[in-house]
């Protein structure tokens, strides 16, 4: 047992459910109990997504409890293939049904005899892993399932795609900013020359995935996520694959270099090194940040970076390399790929930090005491507490994080926009402390907001205790429409009698 | 079912229970707000705890007095000791945050695996000394607001008896010591002599202020309330003691009382609206024998102050999908507002602790003229989303899960769940109440102008 106030990583269905999700026409039945499909909260809220998301219950209740489940998930499974007609359904465990150990397979053997689309059952168990290792497994195993399925029945393309083309693998639903990074992905591939062949998993049909082997290589921007596909596209297809996120100006250029060598040992022969030229002096704004006076006040500041495993070794190389930061500490949570981590950015930073206790975190914060801060929106509220400024790189995150507006972190754009962030956190930080030395903008105190200080009315003991109840934001309004409406009434002592009637009354 | 027979009479259904709402774990979120002096442990997996991260949203870095005490696997297949990992836990809540009382939450995960909470705790205690409350609150048997109800239940059983009560007032007797004596007679007079009344529900300290006043204007005095602001401030509950509900999703709270602290419960519709809160009050007078005043009055004041919002509603419907239990006073109260309601979903329904609520809803629909809704228990969203194409409301009371999909639609919808956290109980917050339901349409009546009502693309037809 652990005593857990916070978790970095939700549960591997959640990994499961966002994938299920990102694809289309593809529906999610979870065996779980009520009110473990909060998941749909998440993406309707988060995601402010127009459409209902593809993910149902079939409930595990008491009776589900004594005599199993029976042939409600069955019958849940073949409902859902009638009302909505999806091309495939995934059967996904949650902990409860971990331990239930009913037998999933073969419910979904016995509902795919009558059904129109596929159903499969998501091999992850709750136990060992988490949200993203279940992401990255139930990714690879749809992707298996409809490539050998295609191939059984012959209809996997045998030849690549005429000019070079890319797959770019890894962009889900509640992704940090994934939907911005695959939009400026697809942009960079274009400026290359370079095809898109498939998008997986958001947005892609499973219709579309016997198309995969056409690519001439595959791009998998997050360390998180797509990996294993990868992986298995090269055993199975001797497809080659880039690995490195292209976040920050140095790592967009070597991943550029690394598409440039892949493509044309495929014979392409192609020469990208003009282009990344141009992007890095013209387009991008990081280069010549790095070299305007700003960027030099920021020279030997020191930082704490934290966050799952892309984000945090991209933005500690961006640090250090890109801006001569001191960055003191930096960390993951992801456990399970530490010795990556650890290898990507000890040359980097002062110290590793491989946990997901936010207490740890916290208090190496506190002990640091860094001018800036790059975490999760967990670190965000220990700099708030520290009164340390925070910029947020990676998940887990809030609904803030899912701007409208174009904030892409990978690519071109997304060094300007790293960067802005960046700067932001760090002049926040200085005129905060400046402010402090010199006592602040305004060093007369404000008593009140009212205009009007002066009102004969007095407030009797329980009344004033009433009133400091009220949450701090609106106890300034109630008190002034209370004290409108007692002039209003001619009540000299306002009592709770009078609060309530002000409430009550229409003015107020 | 007889019911159905009668045209005229209320009609229950009941569906697959294929819907959405939260888990009763959530009841920590505002119960250990209420409870001051608590520690909530909530024992389960990463799922309940990303639950209660994910739908408490910004309350979880306040420094929460809740935590996850996280079953790893060692744990589920009983190599770890249960106990030991418990007192563990617990004397490291003891030491860093030293609560009056520590709440065990039970989750699916303990039911399945069938973690003896209930008899862990007595032993745990003493070994410890801090009492400890365990309540069931788990998505197997409970829906949402439920669980405030198991962990109400569970501290019925904790409320002192008068000999204990005095013993554990010593301390605050010496304070009061020297304390003038006129002001405790003085309140006594304002007061008809009349057996103890508790009141059982956890409302926010400014609602528990208003609703105690109201019944002080008619010469009722609550001796205590469940829960208490501070655990050590429980009241006493003698055999005999009259209890009354403030909230529609308490049942086990009120079986407990009258079974096992032998309390006689008022039944009357819940203070919700001005309506439900004058037949509450009446209520609570008849079994007193008090005859209340100025009681019309006031609603008939309460309802002209609400005719601004009142008119936005009146003539239109509203469609509950169901997932908090407060639906059945709420419709009631919006049908009094000249609403229609062709459905009443709702999670689970005691007809015999909302007796006095069901019999309003049903008076109400017949002095407005409306027709009387459907009450579906347990109902499968697929299929309301199916009627309320249909149907065409005008208003959805629905969860978060559907909102969003159905303003892109075009329906109008509000959030279920704000109603669990908002102040709704007496005559001073139905505005609120209205606040909320007609936010919906005064957005509407601002954006109406610019033809953005649907925002998806046409659905194929399959």
């Amino acid at each position: 047992m652990k005593l857990a106030y916070w978790m970095y990583a939700g549960p591997a269905h959640i990994g499961t459910l966002r994938i299920a999700s990102s694809f289309r026409n593809v529906h999610a039945i979870m065996h779980a109990p009520l009110g473990d499909d909060y998941f749909n909260v998440m993406r309707s809220m988060l995601e402010r997504e127009r459409n209902f998301t593809p993910v149902t219950a079939s409930i595990v209740d008491r009776n589900v409890l004594a005599q199993g489940s029976q042939e409600k998930v069955v019958n849940n499974i073949l409902r859902k293939d009638r009302e909505e007609n999806p091309d495939l359904i995934i059967l996904t465990p949650t902990c409860t049904s971990s331990i239930l150990q009913e037998d999933l397979a073969n419910f979904v053997d016995r509902a795919q005899i009558d059904m129109k689309g596929d159903v499969m059952l998501a091999d992850v168990n709750h136990y060992r892993y988490n949200e993203l290792q279940a992401a990255d497994k139930t990714l690879h195993q749809v992707i298996k399932f409809y490539l050998e399925k295609d191939k059984k029945q012959g209809e996997l393309p045998q030849r690549k795609t005429e000019k070079p083309s890319v797959n770019i693998i890894g962009m889900s639903t509640l992704g940090f900013h994934n939907k911005h990074d695959c939009t400026e992905l697809k942009r960079l591939m274009k400026d290359l020359g370079i095809e898109i062949n498939e998008v997986i998993p958001e947005g892609a049909s499973v219709h579309d995935l016997k198309n995969l082997p056409k690519a001439w290589f595959n791009l998998v921007p997050y360390r998180e996520l797509g990996l294993i596909v990868a992986q298995y596209l090269q055993e199975e297809f001797g497809t080659p694959y880039v690995d490195i996120t292209p976040m920050g100006v140095l790592e967009t250029a070597r991943c550029i270099r690394k598409i440039q060598q892949v493509i044309n040992e495929q014979g392409a022969n192609v020469d990208f090194e003009k282009n990344i030229r141009e992007q890095t002096l013209h387009v991008s704004q990081a280069a010549w940040f790095s070299r305007s006076i700003d960027c030099q006040n920021l020279t030997g500041k020191k930082a704490v970076v934290f966050g799952d495993n892309t984000h945090a070794a991209a933005m500690t190389k961006i640090l250090t390399l890109e801006m001569g930061i001191n960055v003191v500490l930096a960390g993951t949570y992801c456990k399970y790929d530490e010795k990556w981590f650890t290898e990507q950015v000890s040359k980097y930073c002062d110290q590793v930090l491989i946990s997901d206790d936010n207490a740890e975190i916290g208090d190496a914060i506190a002990l640091l005491e860094p001018s800036a801060i790059f975490g999760t929106q967990m670190e965000r509220h220990i700099g708030k507490r520290l009164g340390i400024p925070c910029g947020v790189i990676s998940s887990p995150i809030h609904i803030q994080n899912f701007p409208i507006g174009y904030k892409p972190f990978c690519g071109y754009e997304g060094t300007n926009q790293i960067t802005d962030l960046i700067y932001n956190s760090f002049t926040l930080g200085m005129e905060a402390h400046l402010l402090e030395i010199f006592g602040g903008h305004d060093t007369k105190e404000v008593i009140t907001k009212r205009i009007s200080t002066n009102s004969n009315l007095d407030w009797n003991k329980e009344a004033q205790a009433e009133l400091n109840k009220i949450p701090s934001f609106v106890r300034n309004k109630v008190q002034c429409n209370t004290e409108k409406f007692a002039r209003e009434h001619k009540f000299s002592t306002i009592t709770l009698e009078v609060m309530y009637a002000a409430k009550e009354s229409v003015e107020a | 079912m007889t019911a159905t027979h009668k045209p005229t009479a209320l009609q229950f259904d009941c569906e697959t229970g294929n819907y959405h709402t939260f888990c009763p774990i959530s009841c920590v979120a505002w119960l250990y707000q209420k409870i001051e002096d608590s520690f909530f442990l909530v024992i389960g997996t990463k799922t309940c705890g990303y639950f209660l991260q994910n739908a408490m949203g910004v309350m979880i870095f306040a420094e929460p007095r809740y935590a996850m005490a996280e079953l790893e696997e060692g744990d589920i297949s009983a190599q770890l000791k249960d106990y030991e990992e418990l007192k563990r836990l617990c004397l490291q809540i003891k030491r860093d945050r030293n609560p009056s009382v520590i709440v065990w939450i039970g989750t699916c995960t303990t039911e399945i695996i069938q973690m003896d909470l209930e008899g862990l705790a007595p032993k745990l205690e003493e070994e410890i000394s801090i009492p400890i409350i365990t309540a069931r609150a788990n998505g197997l048997d409970y829906a949402f607001t439920q669980g405030e109800d198991t962990v109400l239940a569970a501290m019925a059983h904790k409320c002192p008896k008068e000999r204990e009560k005095e013993e554990r007032s010593a301390i605050p007797k010496l304070l009061n010591f020297g304390r003038k004596k006129e002001n405790v007679t003085q309140d006594n007079s304002e007061y008809i002599d009349h057996p103890s009344l508790v009141l059982f529900g956890s409302l926010p300290d400014p609602v528990v202020t208003n609703l105690t006043l109201e019944l002080k204007k008619q010469g009722v005095r609550i001796s205590g309330w469940l829960p208490s602001k501070h655990y050590t401030e429980l009241p006493v509950i003698n055999e005999g003691y009259y209890v009354s509900g403030v909230s529609p999703f308490l049942s086990r709270t009120a079986t407990t009382l009258i079974r096992r602290r032998k309390c006689k419960l008022i039944s009357a519709p819940f203070p919700i609206g001005p309506d439900g809160t004058r037949a509450w009050i009446e209520k609570i007078c008849s079994v007193f024998n008090i005859e209340t005043k100025g009681l019309e009055e006031r609603e008939a004041k309460i309802w002209e102050n609400l005719e601004d919002y009142i008119k936005l509603i009146r003539g239109k419907s509203v469609f509950f999908m169901g997932d908090n239990l407060l639906e059945i006073s709420l419709a009631r109260f919006l049908i009094s507002c000249g609403m229609t309601c062709p459905e009443i979903g709702i999670p689970y329904m005691d007809k015999l602790y909302q007796k006095a609520e069901l019999d309003l809803l049903e008076k109400t629909c017949k002095k407005m003229g409306v027709p009387i809704p459907k009450i579906v228990e347990k109902p499968d969203n697929y299929n309301q989303i199916k009627r309320i194409y249909e149907l065409k409301p005008d208003l959805v009371i629905t969860g978060m899960a559907h909102a969003n999909p159905l303003e892109a639609r075009g329906i109008n919808t509000k959030w279920s769940v704000e109603f669990t956290f908002a102040q709704i109980h007496g005559f001073t917050n139905a505005r609120d109440i209205l606040e909320l339901v007609t936010r919906p349409l005064r957005r509407n009546n601002n954006l109406k102008e610019l033809g953005w009502e649907k925002l998806v693309k046409e659905e194929a037809n399959v």
